[in-house]
């Protein structure tokens, strides 16, 4: 089964049922299907072929979605890319990926005319809530997304299928420690198997309707679209949860009954006065990309009680692991569940071999959710996927540490390495010093995390100047909100004179975790 | 020049620009050009709060209000004409 079918089975099954919700605009199952058919039409009319990967660089909108069953539909692998990357970042996602399409905001043509030519692979831009510009490199195409799909009218059938389920469906771009994002190779069988166990367990039914604010461009938030999609429900499309009471008021007037949050939300929503808004509807929330404090969950129980809580845990790399079944959330608060449907975990020390109960070890993961590896990355796939049961088979070695109790279930204990969890995001601290590295008066940098009520996780930078230097921690932030995503950018930043040292040189970052105590 | 929009302008500036000299519009949305999400909202309402003397009900963090600066100012002053002045 390809990951597109998700939309086609539902609407041969529900043409008429609103499929989608964005602002004040709506389009049913009918409607979307067509829409995506032309868009396909018209990727495969410019020379989009099977395999070519087509990025995707914007808000959470129905462009968005659109251009993400136009890619599937065409056999092309989609790649999102978070509104909020800088023009440097997009420059080297498109490169890494040879992304030959790119559909993006004509708002933010002007700001990447100088990049176009560090796109080699690039040929085609679809610009989408505008028109191309007057003036645009000889070598690319650019056309509105609206005037392709007027252009492609009549093509309201999708194009022949060329891809099967272990072709690529998707390229999911993630943080690692390295500094250079990874593209996460996921094929349609590991998407749809993912999409499939995650809505057995949430118990989905096409009376569904989910609100998703999560950004497109992470995994969480993608999968809110294809699942909502696939169960024949509704999705209503946010782009974000700034303005929190126009989003709770808008989950009321639509009816929602499924809510995905990130902790950042949680305590957002804690802050407010929720008696106001009819919750009754709201049949499940849930929650991943960090741990959700106990006192949160506790405070939610009360809040909610109509409501179930799935504690979740999960990574890019095989999209989800595990849940909590919402009867455990008050006997395990602290718990994330067991593995999901058609899934099999276990815990392995140093030497790969599997430990008991109570024993902290990395925790391994096994079943079709797993990715395929890292495009083009053969070493750093390496040290993920390792040999399974099975022979040829890989499983996932997620690097996180665990401890399981005897009726197995996971408690997570931290990270093999030092990712630091902001607003539910990853942010890699190399990717960020090199950032801090790239300022001319910069002359040593160091990122740390310090644990924040609403973050989760807050970043700090920590740098030393050049001799003569004069830079204030605005003049580093600025720099740092040109080079990276909004969730990347510290929160504090700390000029030293100094930076401690370890015995052989290297910067002490646990002496920096200690000071900032 | 209005003084409100003014030290709008120049929180908005410092605290989501970072002091970079963008050219936006008093009519510009921030969410449109990016500059603003959660947690910017709740330190823009905690500005407005402590240097207008004004309180901000949940119901009124919304675009209408928020999302640019002549929504701010305007947001601002019709607070101001009901809140009680203290001399």
């Amino acid at each position: 089964m390809q990951l597109e079918s998700f939309l086609e089975q539902s609407a041969r099954l529900r043409p008429d049922k609103t499929a989608l919700v964005c602002g004040s605009r709506r389009w049913t199952y009918a409607e979307l299907e067509t829409a995506c058919n032309r868009l396909a039409a018209a990727l495969v009319a410019q020379g989009i072929e099977r395999g070519d990967r087509v990025a995707i660089h914007l808000d959470n909108s129905f462009e968005a979605v659109a251009a993400i069953f136009a890619s599937l539909k065409a056999s092309a692998v989609f790649v999102m890319v978070n509104p909020t990357t800088k023009p440097d970042k997009l420059a080297y996602l498109l490169n890494n990926s040879r992304a030959k399409a790119l559909v993006m905001p004509a708002r933010k043509l002007a700001s990447l005319e100088a990049s176009w030519p560090l796109m080699p692979h690039l040929e085609h831009v679809i610009v989408a809530s505008g028109e191309p510009p007057a003036e645009f490199p000889s070598e690319k195409t650019c056309h509105s997304l609206d005037e392709l799909l007027a252009r492609h009218a009549a093509d309201t059938l999708p194009p022949s299928k060329r891809a099967i389920d272990v072709d690529l469906a998707a390229l999911v771009y993630t943080s690692g420690s390295t500094g250079n994002p990874k593209g996460v190779m996921l094929t349609h069988l590991n998407m749809v198997s993912a999409a499939t166990s995650i809505t057995t367990y949430l118990e989905n039914t096409p009376e569904d309707i989910i609100l998703n604010v999560l950004p497109l461009s992470f995994d969480y938030g993608l999968y809110q679209v294809l699942m909502g999609l696939k169960i024949g429900g509704t999705v209503v499309l946010e782009r974000s949860f700034t303005y929190a009471h126009a989003v709770m008021e808008k989950l009321v007037a639509e009816r929602v009954t499924g809510f995905p949050l990130v902790p950042t939300m949680s305590a957002i929503l804690l802050q407010m006065d929720l008696g106001k808004y009819d919750l009754r509807r709201l049949r499940y929330v849930t929650n991943t990309g960090a741990a959700l404090p106990t006192d949160h969950i506790l405070k939610l129980r009360k809040l909610l009680p109509h409501a179930r809580i799935y504690s979740m845990y999960g990574l890019t790399e095989c999209k989800r692991v595990s849940y909590l079944p919402p009867e455990e959330i008050d006997r395990r608060p602290g718990s994330v569940g067991r593995g999901m449907p058609n899934e099999e975990v276990w815990i392995v020390d140093d030497a790969g071999r599997p430990v008991g109960p109570g024993v902290v070890g990395e925790l391994v993961v096994r079943g079709s959710n797993v990715m395929k590896g890292y495009w083009e990355l053969p070493e750093e796939t390496a040290k993920k996927l390792k040999p399974g049961p099975l022979p040829g088979e890989k499983v996932l070695y997620t690097g996180d540490l665990f401890r399981m109790d005897d009726e197995g279930y996971l408690y997570f204990v931290g990270r093999k390495d030092d990712i630091i969890k902001s607003r539910g995001e990853k942010v890699s601290p190399k990717e960020v010093e090199n950032v801090l590295y790239s300022h001319p008066a910069i002359a040593e940098a160091a990122v740390i995390g310090l644990a924040d009520e609403i973050l989760g996780q807050a970043i700090k930078a920590v740098v030393t100047l050049k001799g003569g230097a004069a830079l204030t921690g605005r003049d580093v932030l600025r720099h740092c909100a040109a080079h990276l995503e909004d969730f990347m950018v510290p929160q504090h930043v700390e000029i030293r004179d100094a930076m401690p040292k370890t015995s052989n040189g290297k910067i002490d970052k646990l002496q920096l975790c200690g000071a900032a105590e | 020049m209005n003084d409100i929009a003014e030290s709008l302008r120049r929180f908005a500036r410092e605290n989501f620009l970072f002091g970079r000299q963008d050219d936006f519009s008093d009519a510009d949305s921030f969410l449109e050009l990016g500059i603003i999400d959660s947690t910017g909202v709740l330190e823009l309402v905690a500005f407005i709060e402590s240097t207008y003397e004004v309180r901000v009900e949940d119901e009124e963090l919304v675009p209408e209000n928020l999302d640019s600066i002549d929504n701010l100012v305007r947001f601002v002053e019709s607070k101001q004409s009901v809140a009680v002045t203290s001399g």
